[in-house]
């Protein structure tokens, strides 16, 4: 009989890396705030207490910092996994991640490896100040070395995690923060899917919409609110960022021939853009109508009061459905 | 910014060993070493210099893309180089090239590097412990205070046994005192203490930046700020450099936390093979420094022991068929394969890298001998 509890995704998180430090002691958790608070959003709450300060290491305030001794512990041998306390505080960890962690093993030609990996609370939905809410995924996706990926459920949350510290190479880990309290139920004896794999999470015929993190939860109500009105939706969850899993959504698209790409991020030169190309160029035959991008504006991100305007919802992905159905 | 009255020498520019207040902590390191490690110091400094005149040399001649040379700092290389225990880690910036070969590193790794052969390319752990140059400045002394922290962690310092007690020594420059990063290292390895020696060259200038404009105060007095206790040496005396090096790794390994060495010296020559010091620095400043060679010093004070010519002409043949080996290596040197563009992105399987692995491998094949479309 399987073991199934129902858990927020914060706390399937934290049960994930709890089942990974279990597993192997090389496994440490650093960042600001995440020992003796248990994190700005308790996220690593119990663990200094259960695993020592040797484990669980609140740092000094410099992200930079953070990530760049998380790689020298890293060629000593630990996996460390780095908490960055929000998306828009992951700029002064930029050049480590980006110019030192994605290419050590490259410089190293294969001889070192570099199983860091970096959790990043991101996105919108909270009513947060400026740097709080941002999604700044495309900006890392264009680094090779790096993998990312972003789960939308407790369960996928607590399963991808544990394969994200056992993987060998970098992963920067996003999770969407105003899902942290949303409860799912969440599998305890076997992972549904490998790390990279993305997923048809509703299946429809008409159109195929696809996001990441907290936009499937849109994605979602979008589709209830379409069946109402007799259009059949699919939806699809990438999970996987870096690499795309383009198997299940090329053949979502060839069975529906529409495709809506929706996400907070800014669309220009975003991985929604780079979907819409690539399913242009692999399944140009089976397309009805243009891929569709529906996702923030190219703006920063802006005030907490407008913020609903801005982050797109069921309205606005219907709204590009009604588009795509009329080619 | 040069010598001040809190420099510790032990060699004088003269070739006579120094006995002072500051001298005197640190002479018993040097009585301590045989006549067969002296000469060794000059060996290396002499071969590294004229490896590095072999490196402008092929890069004057197209050899290489690049070079950086070290001329002027052999003295804080070569004594810190010794200083070290096998069992330590060294992270060097990009100019450390004594040390390289003090720690076994084969030199023509360095120059496969700036002939566009590899990255890096070499495993730390088969080279002496001596990590790959960094050549984003200032970068690599986070991951040597994190692996100092890895150290600390694995209960691998502070055991009181200098045999198997580990350490890690960090090389950078002046101006790369001014990064965020070198600040950053400072607070980590003083708030985790880690085994840790940050050795900083002073060389006087990043690039065209003179010290002075990365800094108002001495240097070695930055870390009295971060809780680091910082001594400065004169770094074109090899003596000086080899012993408060070995006392200060000595110390981070039995647990006393992390020190700071600022080593000054002079960058003899040019910044890199791309760069024209004349353009932004006197002769005057150059002479100074000129008659501070660490070379000509040390072997003023060898001779003064009772070495004799055979010796140091011994030396100058030894440095002269190195050069002549490196030269040949260095025009025998493979171009990689295309597959070195894909090999090592990521360790485990990635479809996008597999994809256009083949994808080249395909496009390439399409093409006949002949230079048509096959």
């Amino acid at each position: 009989m399987s073991d199934i509890q129902n858990l927020p995704m914060a706390r399937a998180i934290n049960a994930g890396l709890r089942k990974a430090m279990t597993a192997d002691d090389k496994v440490l958790l650093m960042g600001e705030d995440i020992g003796t608070l248990g994190g700005v959003f308790r996220v690593t709450e119990g663990l200094q207490t259960e695993f020592g300060k040797g484990r669980v290491i609140d740092t000094p305030l410099a992200e930079s910092g953070i990530v760049g001794t998380a790689i020298g512990l890293a060629m000593r041998g630990y996996r460390p996994v780095v908490e960055i306390q929000f998306d828009g505080f992951i700029f002064p960890g930029f050049n480590q991640i980006t110019t030192q962690l994605a290419k050590l093993t490259n410089r190293h030609e294969g001889q070192i490896q570099m199983p860091v990996v970096i959790r990043v609370p991101y996105g919108g939905h909270i009513g947060a100040v400026e740097h709080h809410q941002e999604s700044p995924e495309a900006l890392f996706a264009h680094t090779a070395g790096l993998r990312l990926v972003s789960p939308s459920n407790p369960n996928d949350a607590y399963w991808m995690i544990q394969e994200a510290i056992a993987s060998n190479d970098p992963v920067m880990f996003f999770e969407p923060k105003s899902r942290y309290w949303h409860k799912g139920d969440v599998e305890l004896d076997a992972s549904a899917a490998p790390l990279h794999a993305t997923r048809v999470v509703r299946e429809g015929t008409e159109v195929t919409v696809l996001g990441h993190g907290a936009m499937i939860n849109v994605l979602l109500a979008a589709a209830d609110i379409a069946a109402e009105e007799g259009t059949s939706i699919e939806v699809i969850d990438l999970r996987s960022i870096s690499p795309i899993d383009y198997g299940p959504i090329l053949e979502s698209v060839r069975k529906t021939g529409r495709l809506v790409v929706a996400s907070e991020a800014p669309g220009f030169v975003s991985v929604s853009s780079e979907i819409a190309a690539t399913v242009t160029e692999q399944a140009f035959y089976s397309l009805e109508s243009p891929v569709i991008r529906v996702t923030g504006f190219d703006t920063p991100f802006p005030p907490a009061k407008v913020e609903t305007i801005y982050l797109p919802d069921a309205d606005r992905v219907l709204e590009a459905v009604d588009r795509a159905l009329a080619y | 910014m040069s010598y001040t009255e809190a420099t510790v020498q032990l060699l004088s520019p003269e070739g006579s060993i120094v006995t002072s207040d500051l001298s005197a902590e640190y002479l018993p390191y040097i009585e301590r070493l045989t006549d067969e490690q002296l000469r060794d110091f000059h060996r290396q400094m002499v071969v590294v210099r004229r490896f590095d005149q072999e490196g402008t040399n092929l890069q004057r001649q197209g050899q290489m893309g690049l070079w950086v040379p070290s001329v002027g700092q052999e003295g804080a290389q070569v004594g810190s180089g010794f200083a070290a225990r096998a069992q330590d880690h060294i992270f060097p910036a990009y100019r450390e090239h004594a040390v390289a070969r003090i720690r076994g590193v084969d030199l023509i790794d360095i120059v496969r590097l700036l002939r566009g052969v590899t990255h890096g390319g070499w495993n730390p752990a088969d080279h002496g412990n001596f990590h790959l140059y960094t050549l984003v400045i200032g970068a690599h002394t986070l991951h040597a205070t994190g692996y100092a922290m890895g150290i600390a962690l694995d209960g691998k310092s502070g055991t009181g046994n200098p045999e198997t007690d580990e350490a890690v020594m960090v090389y950078f420059g002046d101006g790369a005192t001014s990064q965020g990063d070198v600040n950053e290292a400072m607070v980590f390895a003083a708030s985790f203490q880690t085994p840790e020696v940050f050795f900083l060259q002073n060389n006087h200038w990043a690039i065209s930046v003179p010290v002075t404009t990365q800094s108002r105060t001495p240097l070695y007095l930055r870390p009295s700020g971060f809780g680091i206790r910082g001594i400065q040496i004169d770094g074109n005396d090899v003596l000086a450099s080899y012993a408060v090096t070995a006392k200060n790794l000595d110390d981070a390994r039995g647990g006393a936390g992390p020190r700071f060495i600022e080593a000054l010296t002079y960058r003899i020559g040019a910044h890199t093979s791309s760069d024209d010091p004349t353009k932004y620095r006197d002769d005057a400043e150059l002479h100074y420094w000129e008659a501070r060679d660490p070379i000509i010093r040390f072997e003023a004070y060898l001779r003064s022991r009772g070495e004799g010519d055979a010796f140091f002409a011994s030396v100058n043949e030894e440095a002269e068929d190195f050069a002549a080996d490196i030269r040949r290596r260095t025009l025998e040197l493979p171009t990689p394969p295309a597959s070195l563009i894909f090999d090592h992105v990521y360790s485990e399987q990635h479809p996008v890298i597999d994809e256009q692995k083949a994808w080249l491998s395909a496009y390439e094949a399409s093409f006949d001998a002949n230079g048509g479309v096959a």
